[in-house]
């Protein structure tokens, strides 16, 4: 912002787009809802642990719905899960978003044929804005699907009423 | 002991001739020693607590460790729990099986001989749909409880549908 306070002398000014203003503190601060259920759960851990530090997006994890702004999916989801996964998501307060990471909240994985217990993909029970391939996927993917949801926010609007 | 030794043993004690249990049919089946890896002991499941209480209290056995406890689909109407045991004092093991119709899966408890068994006699209650008779509170204990059948017999059809969402792929 050093450019723009030269230009109005240092008087505190700069001139944005609300929606702009609104979507910048709302992709910056993305709570996330800590949803750990298999191995991709390892990796999910690391990305928020110092070396790759999600903190620095301003991912926190959180351990309530209530305070959370995307939950991500990380593991197998079970029959079993799946119906606590529904629920907490309605526990979630708009604008919610959710990242399924890895293959096996995608389709099912290696479940897919045999796996009498688990979900074929957790967008059979609550809907996905990004998904993460892998098995599981390196913390460098799942920050890029974070990076993905956060494009995503910024080309959204909150002021338009949508359709 | 040798596992073949155990089985003499075991024999010895409860065959239907003579011994202190008699009468209601052998009670120790078969058994297999060479070629397996676990060598095993084949018993009824009429005189398994008998035989339980035995190798778990009698002097030269003390099998006093339940390692594993897994149930078997053997098909052809007949289910199956395999118990694998463990002498902690005298470092020997046995693998007894006991096998029941699957019109009327009916093994005795073991939960007061082995309390390890209780975990794993409703995991073989959960998947193979095994009555563990005398069992202190035999729920499912991974499948939701609302579940219909019992996933890990060879006959199990994959429901369409739970709880409104659709199953297979």
């Amino acid at each position: 912002m050093g450019l723009l306070d030269k230009q109005f002398n240092n008087s505190n000014i700069i001139i944005t787009s609300l929606d702009s203003l609104l979507n910048w503190a709302r992709l910056s601060s993305l709570w996330q809802m800590q949803f750990g259920l298999a191995c991709c759960a390892i990796e999910m851990m690391a990305a928020a642990a110092s070396h790759y530090d999600f903190d620095r997006f301003g991912v926190i994890p959180r351990a309530t719905p209530r305070q959370s702004d995307v939950m991500i999916v990380a593991g197998t989801v079970t029959l079993k899960m799946a119906t606590r996964i529904k629920r907490l998501y309605d526990q979630m307060s708009e604008p919610r978003y959710v990242i399924s990471m890895g293959s096996c909240s995608n389709c099912g994985g290696p479940y897919w044929e045999h796996g009498y217990h688990v979900l074929k993909g957790v967008d059979r029970v609550i809907p996905v804005d990004v998904y993460v391939p892998g098995c599981p996927p390196r913390p460098e993917a799942l920050m890029e699907g974070l990076i993905k949801l956060q494009e995503k926010i910024r080309s959204e609007s909150m002021i338009k009423k949508s359709a | 002991m040798s596992p073949k030794e155990i089985f003499d043993n075991l024999k010895q004690v409860f065959s239907a001739e003579g011994g202190s249990a008699s009468g209601g049919g052998e009670a120790i089946l078969d058994g297999k020693f060479e070629g397996v890896l676990d060598p095993y002991v084949k018993i009824s499941p009429t005189k398994f607590k008998e035989i339980a209480l035995y190798l778990r209290d009698d002097i030269s056995l003390r099998f006093d460790f339940l390692m594993c406890l897994s149930g078997v689909d053997y098909t052809k109407g007949l289910l199956g729990a395999v118990y694998h045991l463990f002498s902690m004092e005298k470092h020997h093991k046995i693998t007894i099986k006991v096998e029941v119709p699957v019109d009327k899966p009916e093994i005795p408890s073991m939960v007061d001989v082995w309390s390890s068994a209780n975990w794993h006699e409703r995991e073989a209650y959960d998947l193979f749909g095994i009555n563990f008779i005398g069992h202190p509170d035999l729920r499912r204990i991974l499948l939701p409880d609302d579940w219909d059948g019992y996933p890990l017999r060879k006959d199990f059809k994959v429901p369409e549908f739970y709880q409104g969402m659709k199953v297979p792929y």
